[in-house]
């Protein structure tokens, strides 16, 4: 497995790029809805589809895994890097160095350029930006790789149609080669057509950049392309007191 | 990049954004307004009068004096006996002392008496002298010399009769001495433009056949018999006094206060003025004070834009947090595009200050004899300017701390 990057303060160090043990979160403010994951990991360059329906906790888990929360008790491990013991903001940096993340829909700054929306990771995440070259050059390989027309660089997000601004995201989630890419119903938005094309692109360009693909879904009949599939049920307990 | 995101930003929002430039920009132009007006009509006033020393009148208030003699603003409540007059003139310490006989008009103008010493004493503006544009200046006992506005709006020219009316907005006139126009000043920015001005004689001439303020029923003196008679003055209204020598205006200035024959006041030109700042300085206070306050407010308005945008914005906080953006970028952003809003506003506002003023400078002048120049912004401007962006950054933290708490609570995650 190659890795990117450099870890100095690991202590975990497995072939694990995600690792959540004895996971326990507890949404304050809200009656008794909490989640619990005993034990969920994904190797490195491993591709796998997390099913479940809406209200399973997925939107929870994906905040726990990204660091914008952190659990009450238990570890998540990205990249072998506990995020419990990060500052806020030094989680901040950490997930735009490791985590490409692609929305349902919505993905892009409306007002921004196509080029400005795919570089904006790399403005919050240095070695990323290192690791990404001529981030321009980049971006517009990874543009053409993905289907998208060259001039559409320049073009405003909100003149995109959903199907290239999906694409755009997938840009923005692979400059720089982040190892984990992380998907929130990616296709949903699409016809069944597009979502064909959509996820051939997407599984073919996490493969040339050997990362990681964590794609959260409700619809099982995407699972035979991934390496494996996880029911949001078989990882993760939800406690609710009061429905 | 964040720099021209936060601009794409606020050109996606273009309407809501220029309301608020617009609201901004028309405060700052206010308020930089007064300021301009403030200390144009402050510098029209100092330069109304320099190179006298002294102004004496009858005793009354130093202010008020100020006003009447030189402004033609009120009336004088006393004179000035002729040897009164005559006792300062003749003393050693002053090298020239001018008269002035107030009280008469001509339509909406003043007419003031004086002697040719007016027209080399007088100095404006750091020592201008007046200068006659067209004719000449007073030869005849029935000349006068009028003042650049007089011609303007009454639309006179040098040879022209005019007739004096006697005391201010009267009907009673004197007819049967018309004068004749025989110079025409040119334009000072100064009372003087709005001055009609004949000899001190003619003045006497004028009220031969008047006693306490009113004409003596059935006495016309001819004009040919008044020539012959002996027209010196009784009395005056001021004097302009210049000393030999700096050093002795104070005792000048003690002597005249002290004088034992006649209650009299002589002051100081910019003693008197300061005196007249202090007055009006409490208006000019409250006028600066209400249009900071507009200021504040459009800037408030501003808060309540930003404040109702962060709803819709939820969803693009949500993108910038889950790039790897820290909250506190978050707050950085909203706070850069506030002071981008009140840059553009207070900028424009400045714009709209000097083109409006380039356009209104002549109204203004021929309206309120009030020459505001258009300069390059000074320093003071500037600091306005960046007092506002300031402010703006200040105002904007109320919204950007909401936005920051809120994006640390959302995340990644939008909850519409």
């Amino acid at each position: 497995m190659l890795r990117h990057w450099t870890c100095g303060a690991c202590f975990d160090v497995t072939d694990a790029i995600l690792h959540l043990a004895t996971v326990d979160f507890r949404w304050r403010g809200r009656s008794g809805f909490s989640v619990s994951v005993p034990n969920f990991a994904m190797n490195a360059g491993e591709t796998v589809l997390l099913l479940g329906e809406s209200g399973s906790g997925k939107s929870t888990l994906l905040s726990l895994i990204c660091g914008t929360m952190l659990p009450d008790a238990g570890r998540v491990n990205i990249a072998g890097q506990d995020l419990a013991t990060l500052s806020s903001s030094a989680r901040d940096r950490f997930r735009a160095e490791q985590i490409g993340v692609i929305f349902q829909q919505f993905n892009l700054l409306p007002f921004g350029t196509v080029i400005d929306n795919i570089l904006l990771p790399l403005r919050f995440a240095p070695e990323r930006r290192k690791r990404a070259g001529d981030a321009k050059a980049t971006a517009a390989t990874l543009c053409t790789a993905l289907g998208l027309p060259g001039e559409i660089l320049g073009h405003r997000a909100n003149t995109l149609s959903v199907g290239q601004q999906q694409r755009v995201a997938v840009a923005r989630a692979l400059i720089g080669q982040p190892p984990l890419i992380i998907a929130d119903e990616p296709t949903s938005a699409l016809d069944a057509d597009s979502q064909a094309v959509f996820l051939d692109l997407l599984f073919q360009q996490t493969a040339a950049n050997k990362a990681s693909l964590l794609m959260v879904s409700h619809d099982p009949r995407l699972a035979d392309r991934f390496d494996r599939v996880v029911r949001m049920e078989d990882i993760a307990r939800i406690h609710r007191v009061a429905a | 990049m964040i720099l021209r995101l936060a601009i794409a930003s606020l050109i996606a929002r273009a309407l809501t954004v220029g309301m608020t430039i617009l609201a901004i920009a028309l405060s700052v132009a206010l308020f930089l307004g007064v300021e301009k007006v403030r200390t144009g009509a402050k510098e029209s006033f100092a330069d109304t009068i320099s190179g006298t020393d002294l102004i004496v009148g009858a005793r009354s208030g130093s202010v008020q004096l100020l006003l009447y003699s030189v402004f033609r603003i009120g009336n004088a409540t006393n004179n000035v006996s002729w040897e009164s007059y005559q006792d300062i003139a003749t003393r050693p310490d002053v090298e020239w002392i001018v008269p002035i006989s107030l009280g008469d008009s001509h339509r909406q103008f003043r007419v003031m008496g004086t002697t040719r010493a007016f027209f080399d004493h007088y100095k404006y503006r750091q020592g201008r002298s007046l200068e006659t544009a067209d004719g000449v200046i007073m030869d005849d006992l029935f000349d006068t010399v009028i003042g650049a506005d007089v011609a303007t709006t009454l639309g006179y020219s040098v040879g022209d009769p005019i007739v004096v009316a006697h005391g201010l907005a009267s009907f009673s006139e004197h007819k049967n001495q018309p004068f004749r126009i025989s110079g025409i000043l040119a334009k000072t920015g100064t009372p003087v433009d709005r001055t009609v001005i004949v000899s001190m004689e003619a003045i006497e001439a004028i009220h031969v056949d008047w006693r306490s303020g009113a004409q003596i029923p059935g006495q016309v003196t001819p004009v040919d018999v008044i020539r012959q008679m002996e027209l010196t003055p009784k009395a005056i209204t001021a004097a302009l006094v210049g000393v030999e020598s700096p050093l002795q205006t104070f005792a000048l200035q003690r002597a005249i206060n002290e004088y034992r024959q006649e209650p009299l006041l002589a002051v100081l030109p910019g003693v008197a003025l300061q005196e007249l700042w202090g007055i009006v300085g409490i208006a000019e206070t409250a006028l600066l004070a209400v249009s900071a306050m507009v200021v504040v407010t459009a800037l408030i308005g501003m808060m309540a834009t930003i404040f109702s945008s962060l709803n819709e914005r939820r969803r693009e906080m949500a993108i910038f947090r889950a790039m790897g953006a820290r909250p506190t970028t978050i707050l950085g952003l909203l706070v850069l595009e506030a002071m981008l809003m009140a840059a553009l506003g207070a900028l424009l506002g400045l714009a709209l200050l000097y083109a409006g003023l380039s356009v209104a400078q002549p109204m203004i002048d021929s309206a309120f004899g009030l020459w505001l120049p258009v300069t390059a912004p000074s320093l003071q401007e500037l600091w306005v300017i960046l007092a506002v962006v300031g402010a703006g950054a200040i105002v904007s933290m109320v919204p950007a701390l909401r936005a920051y708490r809120m994006s640390l609570a959302d995340g990644m995650l939008v909850r519409t």
